[in-house]
């Protein structure tokens, strides 16, 4: 009887975490195709290739191309940025401070700058714009980026290296190579589509934060042509066309979303087909 | 003298021995200060955070009593009160919703893809629920209100109200269905892949060879899950959890697009509500212009830094005992 009883109870508990897994994966599906079916419609050549003309929040003609370049600009300049720190670090925890207390510490700190919310990245950045003196501009936009992708790209990073076989790293200093060149020539090389799948990732929650470039890169309906000037960005895009009265500009918005969602959808596919292609270098 | 020397040794070695060797060696050096004083700046990142916000916040937390700024409910910058009380009610009103709702859905797919589904399965999901990390806030709050919002004010706030509007927490006097539920349903779904993640990681890490015990035993697969895996897993688990729910506390946009807005205490999950994330983002523009009130403005930020700051701490620490070192 006992038996019985667990018997159906293990064939509820499955029921239920199948059905769990589906909602999960129906909830992608949900959010995707909602995104598709109202983006789809008011998508247009126009809106990926011009930039806002007089009225175009009004309902008039015009496009996103502004957004578009500015959040290229800013996620771009934001990765590169935080490369430029990533990738120290992630080699210095995995060959000078391997298996420390010190390394413990400055991965516990990376964990928390993760979980850092976006809007407080974007205060800080917004304090630090007025430390340096500037307006909300492309410049501060990126800096405010990059230190939101460092603690992504750097966890990404040393998760990567902590994969290279110790082998590998022995072999190069029996060599007489110093830790510096283990570093650059081998492990490089050998971790390369970990260290791009990491960029990826930091690009990627890069371009779809809203929050942290709300106060610090701005708004303009033109390009962004300074370092110095405002930059628009694809999120704010969405979230600035919502707010307005019109039907057609909220539809625009829809396909503002849709773009966004494109750009995210292909950084994943692009990150996939590369980790690919870079794996012939990897020894095994 | 010796200090000379010693300052000055890669020199002299230079010239001693091979000069590559020396320039190597003095490459090594300065990469190995460079590496570790980023390293260290990045770690000191933490603090400064805090530090920049506290300063900044200094003209309120010095002109107002902290009991004031906590839980007082008035909320008016023109006549120089800030009563945070709304805004800490409504981020914890929408943040329990939300983990209501994604708590249980979350740990029974972290424990399916784990324990249950097969290996082809999981090479999908996983994927999938990555991708699912990975999308845009502002997407969220698009759907959210595509979505969610049109569903609550048609069908589930109508018919809650028929059963359940007796109930203070169900009753429904918002004619829209921008509020704490769809704020809470739109975070619920934002906050499944971090916990089914490392749910399921502090999962897979439970030794098989308890699970083999069990099941020598007897037991069915779901008793050996309730009964050994689960009892050994919790910690992590809790720690899963806690992680999503900081991750619920500190979204902004999707929140802000779909909860309503308005600085009241929330009676109902009907009801708007209006949490500190939105409160920050809606009025930068302004802030400048209204004493005190950019000071008001990054105190909320460093009232949630602080929040989010500790139960991440905690779980993480969890996280560090439980992980077995490689």
């Amino acid at each position: 009887m006992t038996r019985r009883k667990a018997k159906i109870e293990e064939a509820v508990f499955k029921a239920l975490m199948i059905g769990s897994t589906a909602a999960v994966l129906g909830s992608l599906a949900l959010i995707l195709g909602t995104v598709v079916w109202r983006g789809l419609p008011a998508l247009n050549l126009d809106m990926v290739t011009q930039t806002p003309k007089g009225g175009y929040y009004l309902g008039k003609e015009g496009g996103i191309l502004n957004a578009i370049v500015g959040s290229l600009y800013l996620a771009g300049g934001a990765t590169a940025l935080s490369l430029l720190a990533s990738l120290p670090i992630a080699l210095y925890l995995q060959v000078y401070a391997a298996r420390s207390r010190w390394a413990d510490v400055a991965r516990l700190a990376l964990d928390v700058l993760w979980g850092v919310p976006s809007i407080v990245y974007g205060a800080f950045g917004f304090i630090i714009m007025l430390w340096l003196g500037i307006r909300a501009s492309l410049l501060a936009g990126i800096i405010t980026l990059a230190i939101l992708e460092l603690p992504i790209m750097v966890r990404a990073m040393d998760e990567a290296i902590a994969m290279v076989p110790s082998a590998l790293k022995e072999a190069s200093y029996a060599l007489g190579a110093t830790r510096l060149e283990t570093a650059v020539r081998v492990i490089l090389r050998q971790t390369a589509p970990g260290l791009l799948t990491g960029v990826l990732l930091a690009f990627g929650r890069g371009i779809g934060d809203a929050a942290s470039v709300l106060f610090t890169a701005g708004y303009t309906d033109r390009l962004p042509d300074s370092l110095l000037g405002p930059a628009a960005s694809l999120p704010l895009a969405v979230f600035f066309q919502l707010g307005t009265p019109f039907p057609a500009v909220q539809d625009r918005a829809y396909a503002s979303a849709l773009v966004l969602t494109a750009i995210i959808l292909a950084l994943s596919l692009i990150s996939r087909a590369l980790a690919g292609r870079f794996a012939r270098h990897v020894i095994r | 003298m010796q200090a000379i020397r010693t300052w000055l040794s890669p020199l002299i070695r230079a010239r001693r021995s091979a000069p590559r060797q020396a320039g190597r060696r003095r490459r090594e050096r300065w990469a190995r200060r460079f590496m570790g004083a980023l390293t260290l700046g990045t770690v000191l990142l933490v603090p400064l955070l805090a530090a920049a916000l506290v300063v900044r916040a200094w003209p309120i937390l010095a002109a107002r009593p902290l009991s004031e700024l906590l839980f007082s409910t008035d909320w008016h910058p023109l006549k120089g009160q800030f009563g945070f009380y709304p805004f800490i009610m409504g981020t914890l009103w929408v943040t329990a919703v939300a983990m209501i709702i994604a708590v249980p859905p979350s740990l029974l797919t972290a424990i399916f893809l784990a324990e249950y589904a097969p290996e082809r399965l999981r090479a999908v999901a996983k994927p999938l629920i990555d991708l699912l990390a990975g999308i845009p806030s502002v997407v969220y709050g698009v759907w959210g209100m595509l979505t969610v919002v049109p569903a609550i004010e048609r069908y589930i706030a109508p018919a809650v109200q028929g059963s359940l509007g007796a109930v203070p927490l169900f009753r429904s006097d918002n004619p829209t269905g921008y509020g704490v539920l769809a704020g809470g349903v739109v975070l619920a779904v934002m906050v499944f892949p971090s916990i089914i993640a490392v749910a399921e990681e502090v999962v897979r890490a439970v030794p098989d060879g308890l699970r083999d015990a069990s099941l020598a035993l007897g037991a069915t697969r779901w008793q050996t899950v309730r009964n050994v895996v689960m009892r050994r897993a919790w910690p992590g688990v809790a720690a899963a959890v806690i992680l999503g729910l900081s991750r619920a506390l500190g979204e902004t946009m999707a929140v802000l697009m779909v909860v309503g807005n308005m600085p009241r205490v929330p009676g109902s999950i009907f009801d708007a509500a209006y949490p500190l994330t939105a409160l920050i983002a809606n009025n930068y523009g302004e802030m400048m212009s209204i004493p005190l009130y950019d000071a008001a403005l990054l105190a909320a930020a460093l009232i949630l830094l602080l929040i989010v700051v500790g139960f991440n701490i905690a779980s993480r620490l969890v996280l560090i005992r439980l992980t077995p070192a490689k």
